[in-house]
């Protein structure tokens, strides 16, 4: 199982994976939980090129409607097909979870995004 | 009789001490100071229950009897008596939209069975509960389109769609990002080489109208196909009585069906109100505008009806939301449900046909007996565009003296029209003596 420690992460409660040249986009434990129980996850198209910070899709809970932003640029090449007919798995399993991976075009880009600990920085003053 | 039934002081009073107001002005602070109404409405004094029946009698005698040969978008159609009957009903008729959906499940169940109904008729997988009229659901299907495909911001539309639609649209889009192109016709209906020669990716979607605003039949062969080859959408616009008797929009391959079910059990009267519906497939439904019901099971496995993925709804996502759609045409879709349970589906298909034939054969009169010629030779549903030697809009006046509403001049609708254009609309409630009267009294007026 993914350790969330061994994550990158945005501000807006993404985070990615990254292997090789591919990085896979989930959503956070804390995203989940304040969206609660994930209705409807939105895939993107496998081929569509985004850039970093653009919105790639929608995940919809009982109560919100949230974007899913590119973490890096680069194009879509797998989308995670279980969550159509689950959506939950994002609620049970979010570090597991992916929802969509992109192949990087610019790999310095990651550079830029969290660490677990900057995170969980984040979220404790997103509290206060 | 009161004017109004007022609220008493004691309960103002009570009202804005409750919310901590000292006066119901002070309610009105937002409003500018400048565009208030000032001083005390000019309004007639109280009147009794025989006074104002009388009033009403005079007003309402002012209204011309006719035959109506009129249409451009509202027929005169038979209305079945079992749509009054029901949709007269409290339960119905008084109810506002449901604000706490779930307790009115009768309410539910009507709309869920016009979605379906939609679904059959335009032979796609989903529909909303219904949109103000045919010109929003043009409107909102342009949104859905650039809403569901990347990159685009331009709606193709043809030329031939009705002028009214079209003014819809450029008003909804006005100050958005969205470019509407028309596309030319020819010959009275769109010109389909122009279709391939504007698409490009920043097309959304192409919107198309069958029967188009001649009343004429479109042919779309290979027109989805080119389309989603370049992963736009298509839009086609239909008056629904028509799909009782020829292909639906789902058969012409259309991604999005949209129109007005005005001929479904609804009067014309000042020209509204009308419902507006709109289906599409099921990959678009995330989008779809408006409300939406579906049928699930209670907690004791009985059938029950829901208000469905209102994720979708502005409610929810807020600024984000792809369409400020909250509310739909309960009452009016009602109308439209009762109507379409009352004709069936062979009523409906005997309807359309009747529709049909009606208008070919007082066309084809019109041709022989009058010194009318034809727009385009053209393919039609129930409603032609005619040529007549002299201002169409002076031979529907004469004409009225006759008791024959003769039709909607092209002028009327479209100012860039030539007057002496004519459009004729012929419904199952023409008789034979009907369109004897009306060839007689335009032979009169064109002699």
């Amino acid at each position: 199982m993914a350790k969330p420690e061994d994550l990158k992460f945005l501000k807006s409660h993404e985070w990615v994976r990254v292997e090789g040249s591919t990085a896979y986009v989930g959503i956070s434990e804390y995203a989940q939980e304040e969206l609660g129980d994930i209705v409807f996850v939105e895939l993107p198209e496998v081929d569509d090129e985004f850039n970093a910070g653009e919105e790639v899709t929608n995940v919809e809970s009982v109560k919100a409607a949230s974007p899913i932003y590119a973490p890096v640029s680069g194009k879509i090449v797998k989308v995670n097909e279980e969550l159509e007919d689950a959506p939950e798995l994002i609620n049970q399993k979010p570090y597991e979870a992916f929802i969509y991976a992109i192949e990087m075009s610019d790999s310095s880009e990651l550079d830029k995004l969290l660490s677990y600990e900057e995170y969980q920085k984040v979220l404790e003053e997103e509290a206060e | 009789m009161f004017a109004y039934l007022p609220h008493t002081e004691d309960e103002i009073k009570q009202m804005l001490d409750d919310i901590g107001a000292s006066s119901v002005d002070e309610l009105f602070a937002d409003i500018p100071e400048a565009i208030r109404f000032k001083g005390t409405l000019d309004l007639p004094k109280g009147q009794s229950e025989l006074e104002v029946f009388k009033r009403l009698n005079e007003l309402a005698q002012k209204n011309k009897q006719a035959v109506s040969f009129m249409g451009a978008g509202s027929y005169d159609h038979l209305i079945p008596s079992t749509v009054g009957a029901l949709m007269g009903r409290t339960e119905f008729y008084t109810s506002y939209t449901p604000y706490q959906p779930e307790i009115s499940q009768g309410v539910l169940q009507a709309i869920f069975e016009f979605q379906t109904l939609m679904c059959e008729l335009t032979s796609l997988d989903v529909s909303n509960a219904s949109l103000y009229d045919g010109s929003t659901a043009a409107s909102e299907a342009c949104a859905l389109a650039i809403n569901s495909t990347r990159k685009t911001d331009t709606v193709l539309y043809s030329a031939t769609i009705h002028p009214y639609t079209k003014q819809v649209m450029e008003t909804y889009f006005a100050d958005l990002d969205v470019k509407l192109v028309e596309l030319p016709s020819k010959d009275g209906v769109l010109d389909l080489f122009s279709v391939k020669e504007n698409l490009d990716s920043s097309v959304a979607a192409l919107l198309v109208q069958s029967p188009n605003v001649y009343g004429y039949l479109e042919d779309y062969t290979g027109v989805a196909d080119l389309l989603h080859e370049n992963k736009s959408l298509f839009i086609i616009s239909s008056n629904p009585m028509s799909l009782g008797a020829l292909k639906s929009q789902g058969e012409w391959g259309a991604d999005i069906a949209i129109g007005d079910t005005q001929p479904f059990g609804l009067p014309s009267y000042y020209g509204g109100p009308s419902v507006g519906y709109i289906a599409a497939r099921e990959k678009l439904l995330r989008k779809m505008p408006g409300r939406i019901v579906g049928q699930t099971v209670d907690e004791d496995g009985k059938r029950a009806f829901v208000l469905t993925l209102q994720a979708r709804e502005q409610h929810i996502k807020r600024e984000r939301a792809t369409s400020n759609i909250c509310s739909n045409q309960a009452l009016a879709a009602l109308a439209s449900t009762v109507y379409l349970s009352t004709v069936g589906r062979e009523g409906l298909k005997e309807l359309s046909e009747q529709n049909m034939q009606k208008a070919h054969y007082f066309f084809d009169r019109l041709m022989d007996e009058t010194g009318a010629e034809e727009y385009a030779e053209q393919p039609f549903f129930n409603e032609f565009c005619i040529k007549v030697p002299m201002d169409a809009r002076k031979l529907v006046k004469e004409m009225e003296k006759d008791g024959i509403f003769a039709g909607v001049p092209m002028i009327d609708l479209d100012p860039s029209q030539s007057e002496n254009l004519l459009l004729v609309a012929v419904t199952e409630k023409r008789t034979v003596a009907e369109m004897d009267r009306y060839i007689e009294s335009m032979k009169g007026v064109l002699k």
